[in-house]
């Protein structure tokens, strides 16, 4: 029963915290190739060789040089001159002696033209400071190899860039920040309604009546209401929920001093809140993967998706297994006790029921009953509630005159301002983040004119207005496809100016997103940014856009 | 370290581009020139650190790559192995060392030029005067309390002119970042514009304690079990024994009692790794976010010392668990906090004594009413405090004012147990003192 002193247990505590044990196998299990090294791509993979991932691949075709000393920490003085491929892989192998560290001096873009198979030896490939022709072939090279999902990333002046890219990603463990306690008090099954109508509440003490558990009273005082209103429970309605919080509130002995029935009121809506299935649980529910897309290669994910719909429209009753812990009430040990044993076993019975239901699919998809654990099943029965998949178009789709959905980003660039959520729209249209996303395609498109960047050191900002300007007017950010973008002029301004300069603080930023984000794609716990996200350190915002 | 013959303009290239190019989105009065890059390599552009723990690693490596060189970091901690997961400046090895002094030799390796000075101790122990030195103070910070101190030295620089105005060349700007598993914020801190860190105290919630007649009677979670053999059995089975949250001893006596309580009630759930999170309050913490908020921090930095561009105005949170999101607030100044606001103006004889200026506040018609024994400070100096400092502090009481603060227009604090909190009065020396 003593602590068992591990080392790595130690030196990971922190973040064990976070994604447990399990999470953090599937850290130690990823390898990760790493395209370009400066201070974008080093920043991010410092962060996730200190997370412990099993190894790192570098591919590189420069050597260091004084611009290096200016804005990356993973370069030394001394090593002006050599490859900075080999140069970060040293320097990188410092910070964590479990992960193994490899580099190839090689331009990333010849490889992904010459050598696609490369990359079919990686979990996960991440591709820093690259442009929009060689990303959607690299987009496409990645999805073949069935395993390599790509992470891309830039960092332009002050800008930043984040996008993932892979067909599908499944989470179980989601973790949202607030999550709804599953008490069931609208439609308690039969031994909990059962155990609630066992206690007299006026024949105890006032000890034992001050220390019953809100579910109890709760569960007693809907019981009330229903003799009283034939047989219906509570609304909705501001009425109906301010008197049975009244109802509920007659129920104390003393005005104040008893706080179960403080927790009472305050999860009183629990009775009149009617059980519902999470949108986006029901949309994976009714996913054709599940359905009549569900085959012998299906992923688990669909499996388990589909035998949790087999058991909603059985045994659950339009609900999901429960999820079966109880958040901490005023109570005696042992009248707490007794309930948390009742949502245990009532969990567990679920949990019984839908094994039953995955066996029944293995066995018709030919697959073996034991393809599926049950700690598998429990897991997801668990987090039933929070299960999530999303879904990535490809770069092809997103860039593509045909396929590129224009009339999202034309709303976006009107939107105006920053903010995440389409919030403070106070600034005129096209200075949103969206023109960024617009400004940074421009950019890509005015280097494969010129050979170069925008306000590239050698250049006046100014004298490169003109052509940027052409170049975002080139977006597709209208329903009709060929629209002329607004772009302000500030913003536009502002991309000349920053030449393409790679700040250190910029690429720390984002590094520290990336590695945020590998960490959700390799661990599948917590949810990965959707879409694009772009990062303007200009006005302290992050906008995410769905293309 | 020996120098490097670099070319510095071909060094520092990309922070060139945005330090002498003009921009349209850029701070007040920007000057894009070769002279700005200059300023921030210069003994003029001194910069505090903080902590060299999770975000002062960071900060640190930011601001030696953003081209700052004078930089002081300080902290009063040891390194211990599960750092090791995010203060990258740290090996194993290094476990029983200072922080600051190991933070301060890596960065000075690495970076050519760099001048990273360390100091080993206590916030509290480094003269107010001190901070004064500095251009720009940047916080990386794990506690309410550290905070609250830097924020109160930092304030009480801070003076007004006649007018009510702030006096600018009083202005300390502070960064304040803070990081809790995939949260964080970044906030800018311009003493006398935008809010301190005590006008928004509200924005950190109470830290929630177990009530004790669950620990004692009703335990119902292993957390309570843990609870009572820290907080209650603790004191009882080793009276006069201080806890120390870093002896290993300690911490298994806890974890083993706690397994027993937890037993005889029938819960479930005590681990080891349980224990020292629920008794030493761990607060999850990852590399990533981290980098992240430093990143912001340093950045926010480089704006206010040279505008290149456009500053956080003011407060900047961020969540990173579910996609990415973040939110900009401008959050007010609170006009009459006890910090950062001008105070209440009191006339005051500068030839009376500290106990008459006392008997004034009390006898004052709008101020005495909430004050019974109050206490006086001037920054983080008593002048007299009632409680532990009372008999250090009493000789004050026959000294004149004026020796004992100086300057007219003087922020001085008083705290009073009748108080929500701290006063800020602010001294008017004048020789018609009413008696």
């Amino acid at each position: 029963m003593a602590p068992v002193p591990d080392p790595k247990a130690k030196r990971y505590d922190r973040q064990l915290r976070i994604w447990g044990t399990h999470g953090q196998q599937r850290l130690e299990s990823c390898s990760i190739c790493l395209l370009k090294c400066g201070p974008t791509g080093s920043e991010t993979l410092k962060n996730l060789v200190l997370g412990g991932i099993a190894s790192f691949t570098i591919v590189d075709g420069e050597k260091v040089e004084a611009r290096d000393l200016g804005n990356n920490f993973l370069v030394s003085a001394s090593s002006q001159g050599e490859p900075r491929a080999k140069v970060v892989t040293e320097l990188l192998q410092e910070l964590n002696e479990s992960v193994s560290g490899s580099y190839v001096e090689e331009v990333p873009e010849v490889l992904i033209t010459d050598n696609p198979q490369f990359f079919h030896s990686f979990d996960l490939v991440i591709a820093t400071q690259m442009r929009e022709q060689d990303m959607v072939k690299l987009d496409e090279i990645c999805r073949s190899t069935g395993r390599a999902k790509l992470l891309i990333i830039r960092s332009y002046g002050l800008v930043g860039y984040l996008r993932a890219s892979l067909p599908e990603h499944h989470i179980v463990e989601s973790k949202p920040d607030s999550q709804l306690d599953d008490l069931r008090l609208h439609q308690p099954w039969p031994e909990l309604l059962q155990f609630a109508s066992s206690f007299d509440l006026s024949s105890l003490d006032d000890i034992a009546h001050s220390h019953m558990p809100y579910v109890v009273i709760l569960l007693q005082a809907a019981e009330r209401w229903r003799a009283a209103h034939g047989g219906l429970l509570p609304g909705t309605s501001s009425a109906d929920k301010s008197a049975f919080k009244a109802q509920v509130a007659s129920m104390r002995r003393t005005v104040d001093g008893e706080e179960n029935f403080d927790e009472a009121l305050k999860a009183a809506f629990h009775v009149s809140t009617p059980y519902r299935i999470p949108s986006e649980v029901r949309a994976l529910l009714d996913d054709e993967a599940a359905g009549a897309g569900l085959g012998p290669g299906s992923d688990e994910f669909w499996v388990m998706v589909a035998a949790l719909k087999e058991f909603v429209e059985d045994e659950g009753a339009g609900t999901l297994p429960l999820e079966g812990s109880i958040p901490d009430m005023h109570a005696t040990t042992d009248m707490y006790l007794r309930v948390q044993h009742l949502y245990r076993e009532k969990a567990e019975r679920d949990v019984a029921a839908v094994e039953a239901h995955v066996r029944q699919l293995l066995a018709r998809l030919g697959q073996p009953a034991d393809s599926i654990s049950h700690d598998t099943v429990r897991l997801y029965c668990r987090h039933a509630r929070h299960l999530r998949c999303v879904r990535y178009r490809t770069l092809a789709e997103e860039t593509g005159p045909e396929t590129a959905r224009g009339s999202v980003l034309a709303a976006a660039l009107s939107a105006g301002g920053g903010g995440g959520l389409g919030f403070c729209g106070d600034l005129p249209p096209g200075s949103s983040d969206a023109a960024l996303y617009v400004l940074l395609r421009a950019a890509d498109r005015f280097h494969a004119q010129t050979g170069r960047y925008p306000g590239a050191p050698t250049a006046d900002p100014q004298d490169d207005l003109p052509l940027l300007r052409q170049a975002a007017m080139q977006s597709p950010d209208s329903s009709s496809g060929s629209g002329a973008a607004i772009i302000s002029e500030d913003l536009l301004a502002e991309t000349c100016r920053a030449g393409a300069a790679e700040l250190h603080v910029v690429a720390a930023f984002m590094g520290g997103v990336a590695a945020q984000e590998a960490i959700k794609l390799v661990t599948r716990q917590f949810v990965p940014i959707a879409g694009t996200l772009i990062y303007n350190a200009m006005s302290c915002t992050t906008t995410a856009l769905e293309l | 370290m020996d120098d490097i013959q670099m070319d510095d303009e071909e060094r520092w290239r990309d922070l060139d581009l945005l330090l002498t190019r003009p921009g349209r989105l850029v701070g007040p009065g920007f000057e894009p020139c070769p002279e700005l890059r200059a300023f921030l390599q210069s003994p003029d552009c001194r910069i505090l650190c903080v902590g060299a723990g999770g975000l002062g690693c960071e900060i640190l490596k930011d601001l030696a790559l953003s081209g700052v060189v004078h930089i002081d970091v300080i902290d009063m901690d040891t390194i211990d192995v599960s750092n090791l997961n995010r203060q990258f400046l740290f090996r194993m090895k290094d476990v029983g060392q200072p922080k600051a002094t190991i933070a301060a030799e890596r960065i000075n390796a690495r970076v050519p030029g760099v001048r990273v000075t360390p100091h080993f101790g206590r916030i509290e122990d480094q003269p107010a005067d001190w901070y004064r030195s500095f251009a720009i103070i940047i916080l990386g910070l794990d506690s309410l309390e550290a905070r609250r101190y830097m924020n109160s030295v930092v304030c009480g620089f801070l003076e007004y002119d006649d007018t009510g105005q702030p006096d600018l060349s009083t202005v300390k700007p502070m960064v304040d970042g803070g990081t809790e598993g995939f949260k964080g914020h970044a906030r800018v801190i311009l003493p006398g514009h935008t809010p301190c860190f005590e006008c928004t105290l509200w924005l950190f919630p109470p830290q929630t304690k177990f009530p004790l007649c669950t620990l004692a009677e009703t335990p119902r979670s292993a957390a309570h079990c843990i609870e009572y053999a820290h907080l209650i059995l603790w004191g009882q089975v080793r009276p006069g024994e201080e806890f120390d949250t870093d002896s290993e001893e300690h911490m298994k006596w806890v974890y083993e009692r706690a397994a027993e309580r937890a037993k005889q009630y029938g819960i479930h759930g005590v681990t080891y790794q349980l224990t020292q999170g629920v008794v030493k309050n761990i607060i999850p913490a990852i590399a990533s976010t981290n980098a992240i908020i430093s990143a912001q921090c340093v950045l926010e930095a480089l704006k206010t010392l040279t505008c290149f561009s456009t500053g956080l105005d003011n407060y900047m949170m961020y969540v990173g668990s579910t996609g990415l999101y973040t939110h900009t607030a401008k959050y007010e100044k609170d006009p009459n906090c006890p910090i950062c606001s001008a105070g209440v103006p009191v006339e005051v004889d500068p030839d009376c004594t500290l106990q008459q200026f006392i008997d004034h506040l009390r006898s004052d018609p709008s101020l005495g009413k909430h004050l019974s024994a109050p206490s006086v400070s001037f920054g983080a100096t008593n002048l007299f405090a009632h409680g532990v400092f009372e008999a250090e502090t009493a000789p004050n009481l026959s000294r004149r004012m004026a020796d004992l603060v100086p300057d007219d227009g003087t922020i001085l604090t008083v705290n009073d147990k009748r108080l929500r909190g701290p006063m800020r009065v602010r001294v008017r020396y004048s020789s018609s003192m009413k008696a």
